[in-house]
């Protein structure tokens, strides 16, 4: 089990691991963004998505860089669309499908 | 690999412990999955409310079929639906296997070290089943050791037991537990939480420059970590899962 029981606001801690992004992220993105190594805009820092924080609402998710803070992702469903915000990621280096 | 919300089949539920229900699930079209991957869940109320949690897979199954262990929590919403009232046969929306990052990789002939904060084990025992599969096998993983530190609060409420018993009985897998809350009977040793030295003592060594995999509540997880780094361990070998919560910190 990954995500805790909490809905509509963050689990104790505030976040879990970017590892938890991967379902969401699989309905935008044929490869997997939690193994790509991002960028932080803000700080530089680069690693996998995966150690990015992860804070899981009732509409969507958000990635937080755990160097600076800053927001990485933003993903949000409303009504069947998605809408994805990327700015915090100034490059994905992805692993092609198989 | 599939991808967005699909419906699975329940063929099976056993009772783990107490409080935790393994299930097994058939997905149509699955063509297996790697260990360390995790399935989202989604359960749709009558009035059209859905409630999203995220679950661990716990086997390693070649086809079709996948089972998730499901530790209840007593103000989930989806927990205790999975834990007490799923029967085989019903169906559950489920989206995945997914995830990358957090999988042992047979082709890495590394040592892995495992390292579980109670329920945080199941990601653990899909890599501990995949490497037990496979050790006949050619890729260079299987025939590496393994080991796994369990910090878990009693024995009742371990996962797997008489079966991570049984692997044990291999060379390459050694299984240490840690008893937070009650110790075995007749033990002789006392309930504590893990420690600093008590993790150091039972893990291989730096030199060895094992694989981590560490899985559990944030604060378990991250307290772990840091005393790894701390005794030299690169933090570039340390993978983490936290799950939140509050529950089994070490």
């Amino acid at each position: 089990m990954i995500s805790d029981e909490v809905d509509g606001g963050f689990p104790d801690g505030g976040y879990v691991d970017g590892n938890a992004a991967a379902g969401p992220l699989s309905e935008v993105f044929v490869a997997d963004v939690t193994s790509a190594v991002g960028r932080c805009a803000h700080c530089g820092r680069t690693a996998a998505m995966a150690t990015a924080r992860c804070y899981p609402h009732s509409h969507g998710l958000l990635l937080c860089c755990p160097g600076c803070s800053g927001i990485l992702l933003r993903l949000v469903e409303t009504d069947g669309q998605l809408r994805l915000d990327l700015r915090g990621v100034s490059f994905l280096t992805l692993t092609r499908p198989q | 690999m599939r991808t967005g919300w699909n419906v699975a089949e329940v063929i099976e539920v056993r009772q783990e412990t107490g409080t935790a229900r393994t299930l097994r699930l058939r997905l149509p079209g699955l063509t297996g999955h790697r260990p360390g991957q995790h399935v989202d869940v989604r359960l749709t109320a009558p009035d059209g409310y859905t409630a999203v949690r995220s679950y661990s897979v716990a086997s390693a199954l070649p086809g079709d079929e996948l089972e998730l262990t499901v530790e209840e929590l007593a103000d989930g919403e989806v927990s205790p639906y999975l834990v007490h009232q799923v029967a085989a046969g019903d169906q559950l929306e489920v989206r995945g296997p997914v995830g990358g990052w957090f999988v042992w990789n047979p082709a890495d002939p590394a040592p892995v070290q495992l390292i579980a904060g109670g329920s945080g084990v199941v990601p653990l025992m899909a890599m501990i089943r995949s490497h037990a599969a496979g050790t006949t096998d050619g890729a260079p993983g299987f025939a590496a050791p393994f080991r796994l530190l369990y910090s878990v609060r009693s024995p009742a409420s371990a996962y797997y037991g008489a079966e991570l018993d049984d692997l044990a009985r291999s060379p390459l897998l050694t299984v240490t537990y840690v008893y937070t809350r009650e110790a075995p009977a007749g033990s002789g040793t006392r309930p504590r939480r893990l420690d600093a030295p008590t993790l150091l003592d039972a893990i291989l060594p730096v030199s060895d420059n094992p694989a981590f995999f560490i899985c559990g509540a944030t604060a378990f997880v991250e307290t772990v970590a840091d005393w790894l780094v701390q005794a030299g361990y690169p933090a570039d070998r340390i993978k983490t899962e936290r799950y939140g919560g509050t529950g089994g910190t070490p």
